[in-house]
């Protein structure tokens, strides 16, 4: 059993909480990378023959869910074993943020989805394993967020938010093999295969993925920064009135 | 011959998110002694008390209990601690001896029945053996738990506030009891604000204020008819600041 | 051997707790003949799609109906601050999680066999054939309900919201569950038996034996303080 490391020095939140230079180069080239892929997407890469312009929502939808899916979820999950073994309130704000954003990203991913499948599939919603997944996973990281607004920071937030957060990334895979095995027995009537990508297509798509998963980490240190200093000022609060 | 204490605790400090409950505090209190500690509420006593009895663990600094090292040997040391709280830990819907037997089995006492018989005759509770705990007064609750914590046989008594609530009678049958236990091979721990029945049959007082120890004399040189007066100094001088 | 009894001996008490009042069993199963009702009148009777519909109404039921008992389970253990009573006790974590586990288990079991004789007559299932693997399919469902459950409301109890809370934390961890026993039901009540949804008898298996192991692993954490 690790002793919870009660109060942080001051000096360790200090150097985060400083403004550093090349966190401001990261948001910038967000920033710009964004905008890149905006133009890359909207106008550059060639009309899908098929699916006609509505195509085009796929560049932001790939990537949003591969940020929840991938480095966000997985974030949150790795940080919050590393808070229950070290017990520094540090990771468990990195799990924290990083579970925050990929909420954001999960919504994102959830609504235009629905927007490209109208037309193409003919409806908002299908029971595809991945939507499913995608929904459930949304609900699982809503909770976890729903867990910590109704705690008062701390350690003891941090370890049943650790707790939750463990259970519920370990139960993703299964809700994804389960609704897989629900969704074969009853056979699908459409499918969101037959998609080939052009060359210039799979460009738009790499890029936007690359800058998705950069505005990521630029959000995730932001993010982190204002709750070191959210922790930080509560901490010097409580010291001056106990002086 | 042990030279070791009982009680050694080093720079305790214990945070609840921000808050120190706990800043700083030593003490030592030796093998067989009777320690009652003073303090306003607020002061800390609950939660020193939470870590001296393993149910709750120190941010910092070091707690030695009975030769044993806390957190680490928390397991060890259970078995030989006994808590009286404010709390009873009494289940309502059982009877007084099914609550004595549930916890004589997590202790794995030894010849249960006799050994839960021979308390409740102790507490004067045999008439109402049969009777569930919710029917109980508070004085006969707290008699029970009396007897549940002495279930066990303990070496270290750990009572937090035991007179809150009680009756005239209660508090004297709590007080009888008390005496048989201080034998001079039990070590007891015992808070109070009530100076009365603190300094009642006590080796050591303490006062304990904003998470410190200010006061600590063996019970021959305090003189009782001042000791009000004493106790108002330390606590209006260190207490200013909650009102 | 002190492990297993020990554990049983506090999953023993919750039961003779609750055989006195009968608080939380009549309320669970009452809830679960509710929902059974409910839906019943969103179903039109007769329709070719009935038997498709009729596992989800069961295991709504279920999971409504468990969550009851769920919430009161480590609230009681607040009463009179029983639960740091029960931590000071020479145990293992793991024992006071596996007796409150044992005991959600119980519990939940129960209501889930008695909702479904209710629901079985309702809709005119055949009950003495579909009785025995229906049992085996419930308590599946229990024991994946009832582990992550117990943990999750040693987690939620705590806190401001704690019942909403803990539906919210559960459900949404439950739809594994839920759905192979929704789907292996549907075989039996097709009359098809438990071989034809093997795969999902599977499936409630195997997440039995991985959370509830996950559960005893990190239950210590949510009764730390």
């Amino acid at each position: 059993m690790t002793t919870e490391g009660a109060s942080e020095p001051l000096a360790s939140t200090r150097s985060f909480g400083q403004r550093s230079m090349w966190v401001d180069v990261l948001g910038l080239l967000s920033l710009v990378g964004v905008l890149v892929a905006l133009y890359l997407a909207l106008l550059w890469a060639p009309t899908e023959a098929v699916m006609g312009d509505i195509q085009r929502i796929f560049y932001f939808h790939m990537p949003s869910a591969w940020v929840a899916l991938g480095p966000a979820f997985t974030v949150a999950f790795v940080c919050s074993i590393i808070y229950l073994v070290k017990r520094d309130l540090r990771y468990d704000r990195i799990a924290a943020a990083s579970a925050e954003i990929g909420v954001m990203f999960t919504t994102i991913t959830l609504v235009t989805g629905p927007i490209w499948a109208r037309p193409i599939w003919g409806a908002y919603w299908t029971w595809d394993p991945r939507l499913t997944t995608t929904l459930v996973l949304w609900f699982i990281y809503v909770a976890y967020l729903m867990l910590r607004a109704s705690s008062a920071p701390g350690h003891k937030r941090a370890r049943l938010s650790s707790v939750f957060a463990i259970v519920g990334f370990v139960d993703v895979p299964v809700v994804f093999m389960s609704i897989r095995w629900w969704r074969t027995i009853h056979p699908l009537l459409i499918s969101g295969k037959g998609m080939s990508l052009d060359p210039s297509m799979e460009f738009v798509l790499m890029f936007s993925l690359g800058v998705f998963t950069l505005l990521y980490v630029y959000l995730l240190i932001v993010r982190v920064r204002q709750e070191d200093l959210k922790s930080r000022v509560d901490r010097l609060r409580q010291q001056l009135l106990m002086r | 011959m042990t030279t070791l204490p009982a009680i050694r605790v080093r720079g305790l400090w214990k945070y609840f998110g921000h808050f120190a409950a706990l800043r700083g505090l030593d003490l030592d209190v030796e093998a067989g002694r009777f320690l009652t500690i003073f303090g306003p509420n607020g002061a800390g006593k609950t939660t020193l008390m939470k870590v001296l009895s393993t149910q709750s663990g120190a941010s910092e600094g070091s707690v030695v209990v009975g030769g044993v090292e806390l957190p680490r040997g928390a397991g060890e040391l259970r078995r030989r601690i006994g808590v009286i709280s404010h709390n009873t830990y009494l289940y309502p819907q059982l009877s007084a001896y099914e609550n004595l037997v549930f916890y004589g089995r997590m202790y794995q006492v030894p010849d249960l029945r006799d050994r839960a018989m021979s308390l409740l005759e102790e507490v004067g509770l045999v008439g109402r053996m049969d009777d569930r705990v919710a029917t109980f007064s508070r004085g006969m609750e707290q008699r029970l738990s009396i007897a549940r914590a002495l279930l066990h046989q303990p070496d270290l008594m750990f009572l937090d506030e035991p007179y809150t609530g009680l009756d005239q009678h209660a508090s004297r049958m709590l007080r009888d009891v008390l005496e048989t236990l201080h034998t001079g091979e039990r070590t007891i721990v015992l808070t109070t604000h009530n100076l009365e029945q603190g300094l009642e049959m006590c080796d050591d007082v303490a006062i304990q204020v904003r998470g410190r120890m200010v006061y600590r004399e063996p019970i021959e040189s305090v003189d009782r008819a001042s000791f009000e007066q004493t106790y108002f100094d330390y606590v209006g001088k260190e207490f200013r600041w909650d009102s | 051997m002190g492990f297993l009894s020990r554990s049983w001996a506090i999953a023993q008490k919750d039961i003779v707790a609750e055989l006195r009042t009968r608080e939380t069993v009549i309320s669970m199963l009452l809830f679960g003949f509710l929902v059974i009702l409910i839906f019943n009148f969103g179903i039109e009777p007769g329709l070719r799609e009935e038997n498709l519909v009729k596992p989800g109404v069961l295991w709504a039921a279920f999971t409504f109906a468990g969550i009851l008992g769920l919430n009161r389970s480590f609230a009681q253990e607040k009463e009179n601050d029983c639960l740091q009573g029960l931590l000071l006790c020479p145990v293992d974590r793991a024992v006071i999680y596996l007796g409150k586990f044992f005991g959600n288990l119980v519990f939940t079991a129960i209501m889930g066999v008695v909702v479904f004789i209710f629901f079985s007559v309702l809709y005119n299932v055949d009950l003495v054939g579909a009785l025995l693997p229906m049992v085996l399919i419930l308590l599946l469902a229990s024991v994946g309900f009832s582990s992550v459950g117990t943990l999750f409301s040693s987690v939620s109890v705590g806190l401001k919201t704690r019942d909403v809370l803990l539906s919210i934390l559960l459900f949404p961890v439950m739809v594994p569950v839920i759905l192979a026993a929704a789907k292996s039901s549907a075989r039996v009540l097709d009359g098809d038996g438990l071989g034809a949804g093997s795969l999902w008898l599977g499936l409630l298996v195997v997440y039995d034996v991985v959370f509830l192991a996950i559960s005893v692993m990190v239950f210590d954490y949510t009764v730390e303080e």
